[in-house]
């Protein structure tokens, strides 16, 4: 278990919990949930695309991840912000599913790329991911009090002279960033799952936002390493166990959130 | 209008069947839709499409009909998601969310197990972004009913239904149970997304819940406008998304033809951009 690839898998999902905790605590605050499930079809798409022509898999991601999550924060101004963030979903699932359909030889990377392969990790990838999840996780901590302020009193925040137009665009980029990094392991369906189970659970269980993102980042380790646990054990797809981690840790919480504060 | 409609294109069953089935599906998602638009459920709407994935993946599974599997996924995720997500919008967003992962965690083990047990292979692409194409001619009178049967839930509970998502506190004071008709709603939304899930796949049936209804809804406030928009929006687009899967045999290299479910959600996705361009354009001759 401790050992070749699953050596990498550690390493590497390690690196996706804590992002995925600390960018999801602030998806969970903002109220972003739709969209942090968007942008990692765009970037499904995207490494669809990528290995049709034969380009990394990586670039693709991050590619059409930010595309996605550009269209999402432009479209959503002209209103009916849910709306546009469906079809911005719906089209990029659309190319994905278009660009899979002209290669014949990857058929079964459709279900890789959607549900995640943490075989598929190399240690190649560890730098570059090392390096996004750094990107990541810096942005949050210099626009801490300004994503806080505008999550929380978004009238107050334009007050006091908070872009939040800019603000949103950046974390849109974030999530984008973070998606990127995520999809290769657990998969573009369920990037989702580490982004909002566990910092929703968090924010259930601590008001304060600071002790809140560490139990996030905490709760989405725990799940990350146990799914990875039963997935060597048991063969069956990460995802599975990540997704219904997820939705333990979260209705732990409401359980325990419910009978302290009923 | 050779040019248009390949040879072949009328007189082939499997096109016939798909235009049928394409029209069923389009309108009922379309009325559906519109109301969903209204009451605020587009997120509630896709989360749906991929809770039936896991009903159409555990059907192929067990080796049910994938109708069967779709529209009971879709029904079981409408209980949850009405279970799960009451108070403000922001709390029901994220219970909506945990339930979507946990169905789309079910469904990659189910994907899995489909792949690994009876060796069908492109499973995945069937179930998650559909097959027109392959629809047997079997399914067309049961989409029929099961349509013809969402309508008509959807006509018995139009008065109330319309006032309570315009409304709560309104519906309240006039007896309206608002409980009771916004689960109600739920199911004949999960009706429509099961349906459009066998139709464009359960990832795209999106497409034709919350675009036609999102497009209608910025040209037009009257709910019956809208209604008809909509569904004049879903129907075309599908018409056409057929018509050109149909005819890319002939255009991409090495016959390989692009899917329905692409074409449709472009189409879909282009009649938005053309209502909210209208939108936009009267909006600022009213300012001016």
């Amino acid at each position: 278990m401790f050992s070749g690839f699953m050596i990498n898998a550690w390493q590497v999902g390690t690196i996706v919990a804590i992002v995925a905790g600390v960018v999801g605590f602030v998806v969970v605050l903002r109220g972003d949930v739709f969209a942090a499930h968007a942008v990692p079809n765009g970037a499904f798409a995207g490494a669809a695309g990528a290995s049709v022509v034969g380009l990394s898999p990586l670039l693709g991601l991050g590619l059409f991840a930010l595309v996605a999550a550009l269209g999402i924060g432009v479209l959503r101004r002209f209103g009916q912000r849910d709306a546009t963030t469906a079809l911005v979903l719906v089209l990029s699932l659309a190319t994905g599913s278009a660009l899979l359909s002209q290669s014949t030889q990857y058929a079964s990377s459709a279900y890789a790329l959607l549900f995640g392969e943490i075989l598929g990790v190399s240690s190649a990838h560890l730098i570059p991911l090392l390096t996004l999840g750094a990107i990541c996780v810096g942005v949050v901590a210099l626009r801490w009090r300004a994503i806080l302020l505008s999550a929380v009193t978004p009238d107050i925040a334009s007050a006091r002279g908070v872009p939040q137009g800019r603000l949103d665009t950046i974390f849109l980029v974030v999530v984008a960033l973070a998606t990127a990094m995520t999809v290769p392991v657990v998969g573009a369906l369920l990037v989702f799952s580490l982004i909002v189970g566990p910092p929703a659970a968090a924010r259930l269980l601590v008001s304060r936002p600071g002790p809140a993102i560490g139990l996030a980042t905490l709760l989405s380790l725990v799940v990350l390493w146990s799914a990875l646990v039963a997935a060597y054990e048991t063969n069956w797809p990460v995802g599975f166990f990540v997704s219904t981690g997820s939705a333990i840790v979260y209705l732990v919480a409401r359980g325990i959130n419910h009978s302290v504060a009923p | 209008m050779g040019w248009f409609f390949a040879s072949g294109f009328f007189t082939s069953p499997p096109v016939q069947v798909a235009l049928v089935i394409g029209a069923v599906a389009a309108t009922v998602c379309a009325v559906v839709g519109v109301v969903a638009m209204v009451r605020g459920l587009a997120f509630a709407g896709h989360a749906l499409t991929d809770v039936a994935a896991t009903g159409g993946s555990g059907a192929v599974l067990v080796g049910a009909s994938p109708l069967g599997g779709f529209l009971g996924g879709a029904l079981v995720g409408a209980g949850a998601i009405a279970l799960a997500g009451h108070g403000p919008q922001q709390r029901r967003d994220v219970a909506t969310g945990i339930v979507l992962s946990a169905a789309t965690g079910l469904s990659a083990l189910f994907l899995y197990l489909d792949a690994t047990t009876n060796a069908t292979t492109g499973v995945t692409q069937r179930v998650l972004f559909g097959s027109l194409f392959g629809a047997s001619p079997s399914t067309v009178p049961v989409a029929i009913e099961l349509g013809a049967a969402t309508l008509l839930l959807t006509a018995v509970i139009a008065r109330p239904l319309v006032l309570s998502s315009l409304s709560r506190e309104l519906a309240r004071a006039r007896g309206i149970p608002v409980g009771v008709v916004s689960g109600v709603f739920l199911v004949t939304l999960a009706m429509a997304v099961g349906l459009s899930a066998l139709t464009i796949g359960s990832l795209l049936s999106t497409a034709l819940v919350v675009g036609p209804a999102a497009a209608a809804v910025r040209v037009t406030t009257r709910m019956s406008y809208a209604l008809v928009i909509a569904s004049g929006i879903g129907i075309v687009s599908t018409w056409l998304g057929i018509t050109l899967a149909y005819d890319s045999y002939n255009w991409m290299p090495h016959n390989q033809s692009l899917p329905v479910s692409f074409f449709v959600v472009v189409d879909v996705a282009v009649a938005y951009g053309l209502c909210s361009l209208v939108a936009a354009r009267r909006a600022r001759g009213h300012h001016v």
